[in-house]
């Protein structure tokens, strides 16, 4: 759990982050959304301390991080930046075995760890751990820069934009990807990022900047119903709204019993997308399989549209 | 607990640290004699401190303001007040050097000679380190530092004209060969110019067709690389058999001042030095300029004359200047080497002074040279940065 | 192998065949001879004036490398930026000074032999390896430093770990250019008296033999080109090894 108290940065005149206070609970993944000069980089920075707080306090599982050298509080806590920051004079393994080496692994376990890792980022060791990272492409590289972030198995995951610099396809892969990952360590995340399509996609939590103070920290439902301010409020964008909602909410969840016409839509979808569908199609409802191909209902447009009204 | 006191940086420490080494190297430079008297131009010195370099009065006002000079470095001051004072303090310095000549020469003697000591040279040094630091703080606009320049450069007018270093021995020197100073300053100036003219009305042509063609391009960089870490002195030996043979065999080549000993071997090897900064930095200034624009200049029906003339040159301009920069300044200090196969020069001052033993004929050669070369870079340092764009300034 | 290869060891194996005996090549020089001129100088063996000349140079080099990269390391700290705006400044300033001068200012205060030539090479040679290193250190990739901060790494480190193998082909760069003036203003050392190639050169330029000259020259040029080369081999090897891109054309 990470207890961000009252924290605030001062650059002579400037307040750059004013008074905020926030919690992540373990397990979460909180975004913090904002245009830029918000304050937004600046507050996850001094998380790992790689800036020094003008004033307030930061705990990480009830221990204050200056309790700590700032080194040994960053080879704790994960982190991956946009653009990856890799280093251009190590392969792709020892990248990633950066922490784990300075930690003091043995040599076994650093391996195993690395070709872990890869593995999981859909990267066959043989092939990549002895590439320089020059030869990988851009989603790689990518790849490979969270994959170093998590090698020492940090409960803490701290991300500047990290996937701000790829193109489209690759963005929603790497969306999807750190998803699973989360599920699948339980890593607690807090991600900084300009756009707020990619912050209610990830965020279990929401943390809305301006100028420095945090306007608003929820859940993605309830900022799309309920924004604290006219600025989240736009940055939201008023026309989005009900499709940001329906965004949220996966086909299983409105599923029906019955029969329905035409290409089946998979439960996983969001009703996002199958609203799209039934407009884009002409249908009333649609057939909804799941995983394995098994038809389990259907959906109705109706429906879909329903949900995309202001919550009460 | 709170941890405001923490994070704010802790800046009451107000000793400067650069005046700290200023102050250090004053320390030394008051163990080192201020001037050195000789009763003849070779034989050994005799050392002379500050006060017993000068009139006691004089000795003491100069070590009072020392004092206060390093004071002021010290402590955490304005910059524009370092720059003052350092400049006070160097102008001081000359002047009592100056008057130290005058005081430690016997009246009417013509043999004796008084230079510069070790003191001396580090306490410039110490204060031109100063002058350094605050010039490099205030990021002065171009203009401004060609105006400090200039300043410096009258000081030193008024100075020598006054005669306040008659009596210092490079002074001496420059007495007896005054006429053979300025033919010398010009040859030299014509050495480093002409062959700098003549390296960038060939060079940038060159440029261009390299920059145009790759079949082009590596050849000539390579061997205008090769001639350029050829030892200057090889060179403009390696030079003499070939002048010296158009000289003997071209018929009207010899009248008009070729020959295998002198200028013309010195000249065509300054040339050769020149080519590689020149067609290299017309390259990378080519190369330099964004596709976009080319595109659209292309794309506005230009032809290949009119992109180059309009759109290509003006953008990579500030580069090939720097090219120039490069030359000049790297030209005057060669041109030093010229005299060494008769090609004239500051370097016959040095080479002289080498021969005799003699350093403040040395120094009558290295002095001019080292100015020369120092004001050159300054001047077209600034013209580079008045003809960049804004956004491309180093901050 | 490649042609470019195979022309620099012939162009070396010549060069040191000559070295090793010059007498055998008389007949190269001897047409550039007048009135019975010797062709080949003997009065110093060309061994050893080879060897003074490189080891003036190497002893040299290899000073002002590391008082260099010491000092970049040092302004580039926290504790010396105080120092950065004006050694950067002095840098700039410092190569305005013409390497003879430098030599022809180092004679009074060391006088006659090797150490002044010692001094000046390496007074003169620290300038582009100093600016070469700190433009190495301070323009390294943002996001490289940044992450290497952000994984913990402590100030020495990231120094030792990232920041120097990432700055060290531009290092070797500033070396290459030093290196090359170091061996032709050793060639002019020995104006002062110091035991090197220049020797041959000066003797021709006395004589007026144009095969000292040439023979003199020829050495020291070749060998200048073959270090030049070799060095910038070695940086495009480290660059590729830094998995960075060359920087220049």
């Amino acid at each position: 759990m990470i207890e961000i108290e009252a924290l605030t940065k001062d650059y002579l005149e400037l307040t750059v982050v004013d008074h905020v206070s926030l919690t992540v609970a373990d397990g979460e993944i909180a975004v913090i959304v904002g245009t830029s000069g918000s304050g937004k980089t600046t507050l996850l920075r001094m998380i790992n301390r790689l800036i020094e707080p003008t004033s307030g306090t930061v705990k990480i599982d009830g221990q204050y991080t200056r309790a700590v050298p700032a080194f040994e509080l960053r080879r704790r806590i994960g982190y991956a930046i946009q653009g990856h920051g890799l280093f251009p004079h190590r392969t792709v393994g020892q990248n990633i075995a950066t922490v784990p080496t300075l930690l003091g692994w043995d040599k076994g376990r650093i391996a195993a760890r690395v070709d872990e890792l890869l593995e999981l980022f859909q990267l066959p060791p043989a092939e990549f751990r002895d590439r320089m990272p020059s030869e990988l492409s851009g989603g790689q590289q990518q790849r490979v820069g969270v994959a170093r972030a998590l090698a020492a198995e940090p409960k803490l995951l701290l991300m500047d934009e990290p996937f701000g610099a790829l193109d489209p396809i690759i963005r929603a892969k790497a969306q999807s990807d750190l998803l699973a990952i989360q599920k699948r360590f339980g890593t607690t995340i807090v991600l900084v990022t300009h756009d707020m399509e990619e912050a209610i996609h990830l965020g279990s939590r929401i943390a809305v900047m301006d100028k420095g103070k945090l306007l608003q920290y929820a859940p993605p439902d309830e900022i799309i119903a309920r924004p604290a301010t006219p600025f989240v409020a736009e940055l939201i964008g008023t026309g989005e709204r009900p499709f940001r909602l329906l965004s949220l909410v996966k086909v299983r969840d409105l599923v029906e019993p019955g029969p329905a016409q035409g290409e089946p839509i998979s439960a996983d979808a969001s009703l996002r997308d199958a609203y799209a569908e039934c407009l884009w199609t002409g249908r009333e409802m649609l057939p909804v399989v799941d995983d394995d191909g098994a038809s389990i209902g259907r959906i109705r447009r109706d429906d879909i549209a329903h949900r995309a009204e202001r919550p009460q | 607990m709170t941890d405001a006191a923490i994070a704010v940086p802790t800046r009451s420490f107000a000793v400067d640290k650069l005046g700290l080494l200023i102050a250090a190297l004053a320390a030394i430079a008051a163990f080192l004699p201020f001037a050195a008297f000789r009763a003849n131009r070779i034989v050994l010195g005799e050392s002379k401190g500050l006060l017993a370099a000068l009139p006691s009065w004089e000795a003491a006002i100069l070590a009072v303001l020392l004092a206060a000079g390093i004071a002021i470095a010290l402590l955490r001051t304005p910059t524009l007040w370092r720059l003052g004072t350092s400049l006070v303090v160097l102008a001081l310095l000359f002047v009592a050097i100056g008057h130290a000549g005058t005081f430690l020469t016997p009246p009417g003697d013509k043999i004796a000679r008084v230079s510069p000591g070790g003191g001396f040279w580090l306490l410039v040094f110490a204060f031109a380190l100063l002058a350094a630091d605050a010039i490099a703080r205030l990021k002065l606009t171009p203009w401004t530092r060609i105006g400090v320049l200039a300043a410096v450069a009258l000081f030193f007018a008024v100075l020598l004209g006054s005669g306040t270093l008659n009596d210092l021995s490079i002074l001496r020197e420059y007495a007896n060969r005054g006429d053979t100073f300025w033919r010398e300053a010009q040859t030299h100036l014509a050495l480093a110019l002409g062959s700098l003219a003549a390296a960038t009305v060939a060079g940038i042509p060159i440029g261009v067709l390299c920059q145009r063609s790759d079949a082009w391009r590596a050849p000539v960089l390579n061997v205008l690389n090769a001639i350029q870490t050829i030892p200057s002195i090889a060179l403009f030996g390696l030079l003499i058999a070939p002048l010296a043979w158009v000289a003997a065999n071209i018929p009207g080549a010899s009248a008009v001042g070729i020959s295998g000993i002198g200028a013309a071997p010195a000249m065509v090897a300054l040339f050769a030095y020149s080519l590689l900064p020149v067609v290299a930095n017309t390259v990378v200034g080519l190369d330099g300029v964004p596709p976009a624009a080319n595109d659209a200049a292309k794309g506005m029906g230009m032809t290949d004359w009119q992109r180059l003339t309009t759109v290509e040159f003006p953008l990579a301009f500030p580069v090939i200047l720097t090219g120039i920069r490069i030359v000049l300044v790297q030209n005057i200090g060669l041109a030093t080497i010229a005299a060494l196969i008769g090609g004239g020069g500051f370097g016959v001052f040095v080479f002289q002074g080498v021969g005799q033993t003699a350093m403040d004929l040395v120094l009558l050669g290295a002095v001019p040279t080292v100015a020369l070369a120092f004001a050159a870079a300054v001047v077209l340092d600034a013209i580079v940065e008045m003809v960049s764009p804004k956004d491309t300034r180093r901050d | 192998m490649k042609p470019g290869l195979i022309i620099r060891l012939v162009v070396l194996a010549l060069l040191v065949a000559f070295i090793v005996t010059p007498t055998s090549f008389a007949w190269v020089f001897q047409p550039l001879t007048k009135n019975s001129q010797p062709a080949i100088y003997v009065q110093n063996s060309l061994l050893n004036l080879t060897l003074s000349h490189l080891t003036i140079v190497a002893i040299a080099t290899i000073a002002s490398t590391l008082l260099a990269v010491g000092l970049a390391i040092l302004v580039t700290r926290p504790f010396g930026a105080e120092f950065l705006p004006l050694s950067r400044s002095l840098a700039n300033i410092g190569q305005t000074f013409p390497p003879v001068a430098v030599l022809a200012l180092a004679v009074p205060v060391l006088g006659f032999g090797t150490a002044p030539t010692l001094v000046a090479l390496f007074l003169y040679g620290l300038l582009p390896i100093f600016e070469n290193a700190l433009t190495g250190l301070t323009t390294l990739p943002p996001a490289v430093t940044e992450a290497a901060r952000g994984v913990g790494m402590t100030d020495r480190q990231r120094l030792l770990g990232v920041e120097l193998p990432l700055a060290t082909p531009v290092i070797l760069a500033g070396i290459r250019l030093s290196v090359v003036i170091s061996v032709a203003t050793a060639t002019i050392g020995s104006t002062v008296a110091a035991s090197t190639l220049g020797e041959v050169i000066i003797a021709g330029l006395l004589s007026n033999n144009i095969a000292f000259i040439a023979q003199g020259g020829l050495v020291v040029g070749v060998m200048a080109v073959l270090i030049y080369d070799a060095l910038s081999a070695l940086e495009r090897v480290l660059m590729a090894r830094t998995g960075q891109r060359r920087l220049r054309s």
